[in-house]
């Protein structure tokens, strides 16, 4: 058994001005050959929480446990170089001195268990072409380029047969299409060793693609875990729905059959607890509402000026004003829409779920917010 | 309509293009008459048989006393042990501290800082001068209870003391440098090891030694360098030890009489030999570990080591060393400047405390002729050193001019020549060319500005890489041509790195013992070489009190640039 379990766990920052909390009490566990995501932007936590599992940062409170062993818990902490993991690190981190062997040979050597030089040269060549990196040996690390010191990283986590593989934001140095084929390559390797796997991003796409189970974190926190699918079709929160993918927010009182919301009630179910008259929130995926260049006389039909038709190849980037707010929806490439035109706008109801208002407003169509 | 406009922009361009190639050749032409000349004239001069160039043919007898006087090897060999002595010892101690200071969570890290740095304000003079107070055979604060108590004394004048002063004076040199190469190495290639299961043993042994080796080796080099070019200690500590070395014996030949200007030149020959096999192993070496460099582009975090009850450990020898190394040299001149004779401090001693070195200090004609020599020469050198390296710097950092790389090489050249080397390669200069400044302020002006041309090319050169080519060229789109663009754009962007430079020209200039100790007269003499010359008139209280004066006005000096420049002084 190798799950990963973390509980409560607690660490803050010194700073000039006292100390600033980066994670408060968080706990998640990831199951065995599962991998976990821990998804949010810059100061969220999130590092600060693997560098934690990795021991490389000591955490003031919590537990974490691998399998049977306690590596954090009161009164223990486990050396980095005593856990089982293997870890990637953003800038890679590949040893400028030696070469691409040694480098993936390295946690081999230090190991407890000697291995003849046979075993290792064997043991780093498999790790090299599950990588396919294999021909590159004594190649020296500086002269790889950026997808090769990446995949050389992950052999060197992987060669040693880990426990546990932490990822650092691995592709966020890779240019846009190297890192289209990497996270392929990535999410099936994982797939293939089957090895527990957490992995830290700020790009939405990447943990939906990869993970199994993603954990949203927010000012040191976790807002909202579940599978992929989970934290996209229902977000907990205002944040979580603006972070992962794009949103409109239709903000207004509840009413019994939906919100108040565009001069009219936009009907939607609300989840569990929300109350009629209380603040709600209902988001729109673009890709959920339909737009046609006339109504159609459907339920949740509302008619506005398109302010904006992008053509993106696969679909229509619109941005329509119905009642002094903007939406933002996707249209199907080949409906005749012209900028200036009144459309008709459908929020299929299976489509809508208010919830709390949290007060979080999405910065892609607020002005005053834009940064 | 864009055909018209791109022909006439190229016709007004070509112009241009010759301008710069005309400014590139004559900064080159200045530069090799600054540089490359007086080195030729300096090689002439020690195979000249009569000792004027052009005249009575060439001998190689002075290069063969070089090398086959009885002395001649224990000359080599006392240079030798010397430099690697003093550069072993500051790199003992200037690594340490900056490991503590760096990568460990010692506490008040910014007041270690601030005192390793403190060192490389005082002048060689002056620190040599105090440690001469402390270790004074018969006299010294430290040898005299020695000597009381024990029967003996810590012997300064010889090889061990040489080396101790020296190393004490190039450990925060070693301090700057090893600190800054601990802090671009990436915690996580440490990080990474520990997470491949190293153990902290491991993780030193096989990843951060090896990848701090190229830097180290390059440091002790430099360190190297740096002593073996070195006068003041070979000079106040080493002649009355009778222990000679190559810049103690350059001034020694010439200082003889009748002056043997042939053989200090052909020894002078010799040790700027040694000095570019050094540097130019260095820049081998540097080359090799800037490919060890990995951008990331990503702040480095570093990671401190816990101390633990090792801390008051560390505490300890920082204070010993900024107490034994920083402050008890000038505590002792200081004090000193207030004896109207040199004594141990004692009760009786107290009592007679007095200003009149000061007094002396203030009314003394060629100490205020030294004051006022420093002050316009040190203005002088760092403007000039400003304009010129300026004007280099943009040619070589911006421009795409022929012919740049040579310029760049060549305004660094003079790093190599040590400053002895330097005074006596333009006596032979202008002992041959009928331009007659030997003896006045011109000539020592000449030797600063090429001694000092490198510094102000480094720090300009790296002030215009930040400045973004970008930013040029936006005004450039906006429609400003080369001279509004410079104007308005590049000299406000870089006025902080102008200012920080010219300030730190002039500093190095106050302390510029070396090159001019050859080459001054009573009317151009300077702040340095007074101190120098009251030593051997055995004025020591006074020099005390002048060396405060300094001290004091260099402290003020740094707090100026400091405050303007935003960046900690680089030692010279």
């Amino acid at each position: 058994m190798t799950t990963l379990k973390v509980e409560g766990l607690r660490k803050t920052y010194q700073t000039g001005r006292g100390g600033v909390a980066a994670v408060q009490d968080i706990s998640f566990t990831v199951e065995e050959g599962r991998f976990y995501t821990l998804l949010g932007p810059s100061g969220c936590g999130k590092t600060t929480t693997l560098r934690c599992v990795a021991g490389l940062e000591r955490p003031e409170g919590g537990t974490i446990v691998l399998g049977g062993a306690t590596w954090v818990g009161p009164g223990r902490f486990v050396p980095t170089h005593d856990r089982d993991i293997g870890m990637v690190f953003q800038s890679y981190a590949i040893w400028p001195h030696l070469t691409v062997f040694e480098n993936v040979a390295f946690p081999l050597r230090v190991a407890r268990t000697k291995r003849s030089k046979a075993e290792v040269a064997s043991a780093v060549g498999e790790a090299l072409a599950l990588v396919g990196l294999e021909g590159l040996e004594s190649r020296a690390a500086p002269q790889l380029s950026g997808g090769q010191q990446q995949r050389l990283a992950l052999a060197r986590a992987l060669v040693g047969r880990p426990k546990l593989l932490l990822l650092d934001e691995p592709l966020s140095n890779l240019d846009a299409k190297l890192r289209e084929r990497m996270r392929i390559e990535l999410r099936e390797l994982q797939r293939r060793l089957g090895i527990t796997t957490i992995y830290v991003t700020h790009d939405q796409g990447e943990a939906l693609f990869m993970s199994h189970r993603v954990a949203v974190m927010h000012g040191g926190v976790i807002v909202q875990e579940g599978t992929p699918k989970d934290i996209y079709n229902d977000p907990a929160t205002g944040f979580v729905a603006d972070f992962v993918g794009s949103a409109t927010f239709l903000a207004g009182p509840l009413a019994a059959d939906g919100v108040h919301a565009l001069g009219g009630i936009v009907r939607s179910r609300a989840v569990d607890g929300l109350e009629v008259g209380a603040k709600a929130l209902l988001v729109l995926r673009p890709e959920s509402i339909v737009v046609r260049p006339a109504p159609a006389g459907r339920t949740n039909e509302f008619t506005g000026t398109l302010r904006q038709a992008a053509f993106l190849g696969d679909h229509l980037d619109c941005v329509i004003e119905i009642e002094s707010t903007l939406v933002r929806a996707y249209a199907h490439p080949s409906t005749p829409l012209v900028r200036g035109q009144t459309v008709a706008v459908e929020f299929p109801e299976d489509h809508c779920v208010a919830i709390a208002d949290d007060g979080w407003r999405p910065r892609a169509l607020t002005r005053e917010q834009a940064d | 309509m864009a055909a018209v406009s791109v022909s006439r922009s190229a016709g007004r361009t070509r112009p241009t293009l010759r301008l710069d190639i005309l400014v590139l050749g004559l900064a080159v032409a200045l530069l090799a008459y600054l540089a490359l000349v007086p080195l030729g004239m300096l090689f002439l001069g020690s195979v000249s048989e009569s000792g004027t160039l052009f005249e009575g043919g060439f001998t190689l007898r002075h290069f063969q006393r070089v090398v086959t006087d009885p002395s001649a090897l224990e000359l080599l060999s006392a240079s030798f042990l010397y430099s690697a002595g003093a550069a072993l010892l500051a790199f003992a101690i200037g690594t340490a501290m900056a490991w503590v200071v760096e990568r460990s969570d010692v506490p008040v890290r910014n007041l270690w800082y601030g005192l390793a740095l403190v060192p490389l304000i005082i002048p060689g003079i002056v620190h040599t001068i105090g440690w001469v107070f402390l270790l004074s055979p018969e006299i010294g604060w430290i040898n005299a209870p020695l000597k009381a108590l024990f029967g003996f004394s810590l012997p300064v004048y010889s090889l061990p003391g040489m080396v101790w002063v020296q190393g004490l004076h190039d450990a925060p040199f070693a301090f700057v440098l090893m600190g800054a190469a601990l802090r671009t190495m990436d915690p996580s290639l440490e990080e990474a090891a520990a997470a491949a299961r190293a153990n902290p043993l491991q993780t030193l042994r096989r990843i951060s030694l090896p990848l701090l080796l190229p830097a180290s080796a390059g440091v002790l080099l430099i360190l190297f360098v740096r002593t073996l070019e070195s006068f003041e200690v070979p000079a106040i500590i080493g002649l009355p030890g009778r222990v000679f070395v190559y810049t103690s014996r350059i001034y020694l030949s010439l200082n003889q009489y009748p002056p043997n200007f042939g053989l200090a030149a052909a020894f002078a020959t010799t040790l700027l030999g040694i000095s570019v096999i050094a540097l130019a192993t260095h820049r081998r070496l540097t080359r090799r570990s800037e490919a060890y460099a990995t951008v990331t582009g990503k702040a480095y975090r570093p990671r401190r080591v816990e101390l633990g009850r090792w801390r008051w450990v560390a505490i300890a020898v920082l204070v010993l060393y900024a107490f034994g190394g920083v402050f008890l040299p000038i505590i002792v001149l200081f004090y000193s400047s207030f004896l109207r004779v040199y004594v141990v401090p004692s009760p009786e001693s107290l009592g007679t405390l007095t200003l009149s070195n000061y007094a002396f200090i203030l009314t003394d004609d060629t100490t205020l002729r030294a004051l006022g020599n420093s002050a316009l020469l040190g203005v002088t050198t760092a403007t000039v050193v400003v304009l010129f390296t300026s004007v280099i710097a943009w040619l070589t950092v911006r421009s795409k001019t022929p012919g740049r790389g040579i310029l760049d090489f060549m305004a660094f050249v003079p790093i190599a020549i040590p400053g002895i080397v330097l005074g006596i390669s333009l006596i032979w200069v202008y002992f041959t060319v009928p331009i007659r400044i030997y003896g006045t302020l011109w000539i020592l002006l000449v030797a600063y500005v090429t001694r000092f041309m490198p510094y102000g090319m480094r720090s300009l050169s790296a002030g215009l890489i930040q400045i973004h080519r970008e930013l040029e060229e936006a005004a450039q789109a906006a429609g400003a041509r080369w001279w509004p663009t410079f104007r308005r754009i590049t000299l406000p962007l870089l006025r902080p790195v102008l200012l920080a430079t010219w300030i730190y020209v002039f500093i190095i200039s106050l302390r510029e013992l070396s090159s001019g100790i050859l080459l001054y007269s009573s009317q151009s003499v300077v702040l340095a070489i007074r101190i120098f010359d009251l030593r051997e008139a055995g004025q020591y209280t006074a020099i005390a009190a002048l060396s405060m004066i300094l001290i004091v006005s260099l402290v003020l000096l740094v707090a100026v640039l400091q405050r303007f420049g935003g960046r900690t002084v680089r030692a010279s």
